[in-house]
């Protein structure tokens, strides 16, 4: 058996599951392994905790989805946070470390505003802090797939 | 780009993760999907007639 099909909806899972008592329709948790590699992954680069589990089409629009918010963000003249000083600027690096990878580079590129000094700008500051927590909420999703939270 | 462009742009965005990491099937991915968008630019869209008003 496969890494991805160790939690997939195979009759093998399925006969499991229906006998643990598990939610109908999700499939059964599985230890074996790391299970927490999808959700890492998929917070290091988006859609990849998904691409993990074999779900090709929902690891495909979440990417599209985080790295479309992503980078309108910065074609916006967004700011990528680098250091906190106040309460506002540790709730903005904290969404931007959602975007794992992508805030890592961009940092190390220069890529985004320092200071805002567009109207857009401002904008675009929060595109990147948002694609940051949609990024999560899509690992986070990979994760409850691995464990068999969810089908 | 226009502010309604960025509302829409991020409305889509959204919308997709929402829809996909809410729902279990496609259709039910979809569905919602298509109604947080719908309240993501309609509230968008309400929202700057009420401050239109009040500046009046």
């Amino acid at each position: 058996m496969r890494y991805s099909q160790k939690s997939m909806a195979t009759e093998e899972n399925k006969n499991n599951g229906a006998s643990s008592g598990a939610k109908p329709g999700a499939q059964p948790a599985t230890q074996e392994g790391f299970v927490f590699l999808p959700l890492i992954a998929g917070w290091l680069v988006p859609g990849a905790g998904h691409f993990l589990l074999r779900k090709w089409g929902r690891g495909s629009l979440l990417a599209a989805s985080v790295l479309g918010m992503f980078v309108t963000g910065l074609l916006m003249q967004g700011k990528v946070y680098s250091s906190a000083h106040d309460i506002l600027d540790i709730l903005g690096l904290i969404g931007d470390l959602g975007n794992g990878l992508l805030f890592i580079v961009s940092r190390l590129a220069n890529l985004g505003a320092d200071q805002v000094q567009v109207t857009t700008g401002d904008w675009g500051t929060r595109f990147i802090v948002v694609a940051g927590l949609l990024n999560v909420i899509s690992a986070v999703d990979a994760h409850n797939l691995r464990t068999g939270r969810k089908s | 780009m226009t502010h309604f462009t960025a509302v829409v742009l991020f409305a889509l965005f959204a919308s997709t993760v929402f829809g996909i990491t809410q729902r279990e099937t496609p259709r039910q991915m979809i569905r919602y999907g298509i109604y947080c968008f719908v309240l993501f630019v309609g509230s968008a869209i309400l929202l700057s007639w009420v401050m239109y008003f009040i500046a009046r």
